[in-house]
């Protein structure tokens, strides 16, 4: 104690560290200093996100994140895998421990203009359903009035089923928890007469259940929910990033390019495939990277079609058609600006 | 330090007060405390700052905003369309609801399974030193989760309901208990019966009196029962039963009417009071242990019997080794609440700090919010067990 000046000194430092945080570099000059690029997924959802018998993270989601790594780095390797819960997602975003959110999450607008997210996207034309038991004969979602339904908290799912079940006068019985799989074995042990989460998360959890096939997911879709990545508002040039690795894993589909021909499309005479793979043109520079940064997502990870299939198209286990999910010109709703 | 008055005689006066070692003192202090100030004022300052530049919104207008959303069980009304607010307030409710029925529970289970670890009895002591190594050495939450997903699978469908004597129904979505219907005249029945307790409590105090004074035993037992008893009955009979009750009914779904105990409440409690009580038992043994062999051994002496031994001497002694580690349990069973999301139940940190932090995205507010009540409900629990503490101190004379 016998220098005051030095305690006043580090007083002092202390609020210049606090201050230094002010000032946040670009995001990308972050991702590849570290060397990796942080994602954040979710816990488990089979098709999306959830790490395969070997511990290897695989899904659609995962796979985006792969898109956006081997865009940068070359490497679809280099991606450091954060499980996150429907509840830490956003927080885990905001406080800069990802620097990618790829968690089927629905694009609203509070969460888009009040959260400090901006959403480059979607990946996923999804909508909520509901699980229930064959055995109730049910048709619809208004004959569950009375029910118990099982569902996670922090979703939007919570909020649809409360505004349909109040605008049509029913009840209903919530009950809400924190991760999925409890909100599963719950339903399982007949805790619910429903579970309710998205069409494409009902279809990834009932090939977990005890007898799946005595388990019917019903016709009716009572929400619009559009799943896509999220990053941090405020950083533009990180924000094209992402968004035109999207843009670009659905235009490699339009044209025909595939993790298998990537190599020799690299010669082809069609220039919305050369501006695609860096061949003509300069569309690299715009957003911080090589010329060759979409091929090198085609050749890593395949286009948006493919990744779809092998994770929860008819190639995998979970049978989901496409519907909706196909491109604008096979009738479906992707439609992504040209590269040009 | 001490070189400061055993220094130069004669500094020039304008310096002199700087080599007072008080002054240094004071000067030292207030710097400090205008530095740890300044360092919580600039933290708050650039988180506010932070959170603007990232587009974040602030502020707690937030708690006036629609929720949105349904809580499976709400004591106060609640409906989807209330505020944010007042979802806080049912969580709230929910939370303190599950601490009073814990810390009830768990104190009467301690001291039962203490006073078991010291009986005589060879199979009764060890049978609770078998429950309390085992469940006080698990962690709680795989306790309840166990206990939920074991009622949830051990109990009947709603279709295959149990119906008990009673009206009471037993499901896996919940023990549906016939809900009373209030009724005219039910309150002139509560009137009598405040009245019946009055007197008993005045029989009470004058028999303590009498003995008191004369030494006689007088047995007031008798008396108050009949105090308490007789006049609600009478008075609710000369009413004609004003009381009916609104059975639980099978629905569609599920068992429809009633006082629903949801399963997760259940659960819930079932876990905290015998995780809790567990080290209750051990604080309550070591209390009795505590008391010194002679006190009992000089109480016997006197021709007071064994029960007389122990409510008179003993125990009146162990509590004051009891109380305070007492006070931790009660403080850690209200803490140990918030484990509740994990089965869900809607308490306050999975409706508040969990559904309303998700909901509007005010991580900072709502986490503030939340500790502040966590904070207060402990001081206020620490303050009544200090109070009850003081009175049951040995009071020398």
């Amino acid at each position: 104690m016998r220098h005051p000046i030095l305690i006043l000194a580090s007083v002092a430092g202390i609020i210049i560290l606090a201050n230094a945080t002010h000032a946040r570099s670009s995001t990308l000059d972050e991702v590849k200093k570290r060397g990796d690029l942080r994602c954040g997924v979710n816990i488990g959802l089979a098709g999306f996100s959830a790490p395969d018998d070997k511990g290897e993270w695989t899904g659609l989601d995962v796979d985006f994140c792969r898109a956006v790594a081997s865009a940068i780095f070359k490497d679809p390797t280099k991606v450091k895998f954060v499980p996150l819960s429907a509840k830490e997602r956003f927080t885990a975003l905001q406080s800069g421990e990802v620097d990618l959110l790829s968690r089927n999450t629905t694009w609203t607008m509070s969460r888009d203009t009040q959260q400090g997210l901006a959403f480059v996207g979607v990946t996923y034309y999804d909508g909520q359903g509901f699980l229930v038991r064959k055995s109730l004969g049910l048709k619809s979602v208004a004959q569950l009035a009375g029910s118990s339904i099982c569902m996670q908290t922090g979703t939007t799912n919570e909020l649809n089923v409360a505004d349909y079940f109040r605008t049509r006068s029913l009840s209903y019985n919530p009950v809400v928890f924190e991760k999925n799989e409890e909100a599963v074995a719950a339903y399982n042990l007949g805790r619910c007469d429903a579970y309710t989460t998205d069409a494409s998360g009902l279809y990834a959890q009932r090939i977990k259940l005890a007898d799946p096939a005595e388990n019917v997911v019903l016709p009716e879709i009572i929400s619009k929910e559009p799943l896509g990545p999220a990053v941090r508002q405020g950083d533009e040039q990180w924000v094209n990033l992402v968004q035109w690795t999207l843009f670009a894993w659905l235009n490699a589909e339009g044209l025909g390019v595939t993790r298998e021909n990537v190599d020799e499309m690299l010669t082809s005479g069609n220039p919305e495939v050369r501006r695609l793979l860096g061949t003509e043109g300069d569309y690299g520079r715009g957003i911080g990277l090589d010329n060759d940064w979409a091929y090198q997502i085609v050749r890593n990870v395949g286009n948006y079609g493919q990744s779809f299939e092998r994770n929860v198209g008819m190639g995998s286990r979970l049978d989901i058609a496409r519907d909706q999910n196909k491109l604008w010109k096979d009738g479906g709703l992707h439609y992504a600006p040209p590269i040009r | 330090m001490a070189s400061a008055r055993t220094g130069p005689p004669r500094q020039t006066q304008s310096f002199a007060w700087l080599y007072d070692p008080r002054t240094r003192g004071i000067i030292l202090q207030i710097a400090l405390l205008v530095g740890v100030a300044a360092f919580f004022i600039e933290i708050a300052l650039n988180t506010a700052a932070n959170l603007k530049a990232q587009n974040i919104a602030t502020g707690f207008g937030f708690l006036d905003r629609t929720a949105g959303f349904d809580i499976s069980q709400t004591l106060i009304p609640y409906k989807s369309t209330s505020t944010y607010g007042q979802v806080f307030w049912v969580g709230l409710a929910n939370t303190l609801l599950v601490a009073a029925i814990g810390i009830v529970l768990a104190t009467m289970l301690g001291f039962t399974v203490g006073l078991a670890r010291l009986s005589s009895n060879w199979l009764v002591a060890r049978l609770a030193t078998v429950y309390v190594e085992i469940v006080r050495n698990v962690p709680l939450l795989l306790q309840l989760l166990a206990w939920y997903f074991t009622l949830l699978i051990a109990l009947p469908l709603p279709e295959a309901a149990l119906q008990l004597p009673l009206g009471i129904g037993v499901t896996n979505r919940g023990l549906y208990l016939p809900a009373p219907v209030w009724q005219q005249g039910l309150g002139a029945v509560l009137i009598a019966l405040l009245v019946g307790i009055a007197v008993s409590v005045a029989i009470g105090k004058w028999a303590k009196r009498k003995r008191l004074a004369t030494g006689a035993q007088v047995s007031a037992f008798w008396f108050c029962f009949v105090a308490i008893v007789l006049p609600p009955l009478l008075v609710f009979l000369a009413y004609g039963a004003p009381l009916s009750f609104d059975y639980p009914k099978p629905g569609r779904f599920n068992l429809e009417g009633g006082i629903v105990l949801l399963p997760e409440l259940i659960a819930l409690l079932l876990g905290l009071t015998l995780y809790t009580a567990a080290f209750i038992a051990e604080i309550v043994r070591s209390g009795i242990e505590a008391v010194p062999r002679g006190q009992k051994e000089a109480a016997a002496a006197l021709g007071l019997r064994p029960w007389q031994v122990q409510r008179l001497v003993v125990i009146p002694q162990a509590m004051r080794v009891i109380i305070p580690p007492l006070t931790n349990q009660y403080l850690n069973l209200t803490k140990n609440s918030s484990l509740a999301v994990a089965i869900g139940y809607p308490d306050l940190v999975s409706v508040f700090a969990g559904t309303v932090l998700n909901q509007t995205n005010q991580a900072v507010e709502v986490i503030l919010i939340t500790m502040g009540v966590y904070l207060a409900i402990s001081l206020l629990t620490a303050l009544l067990m200090n109070w009850f503490n003081a009175r049951m101190a040995l009071v020398e004379r």
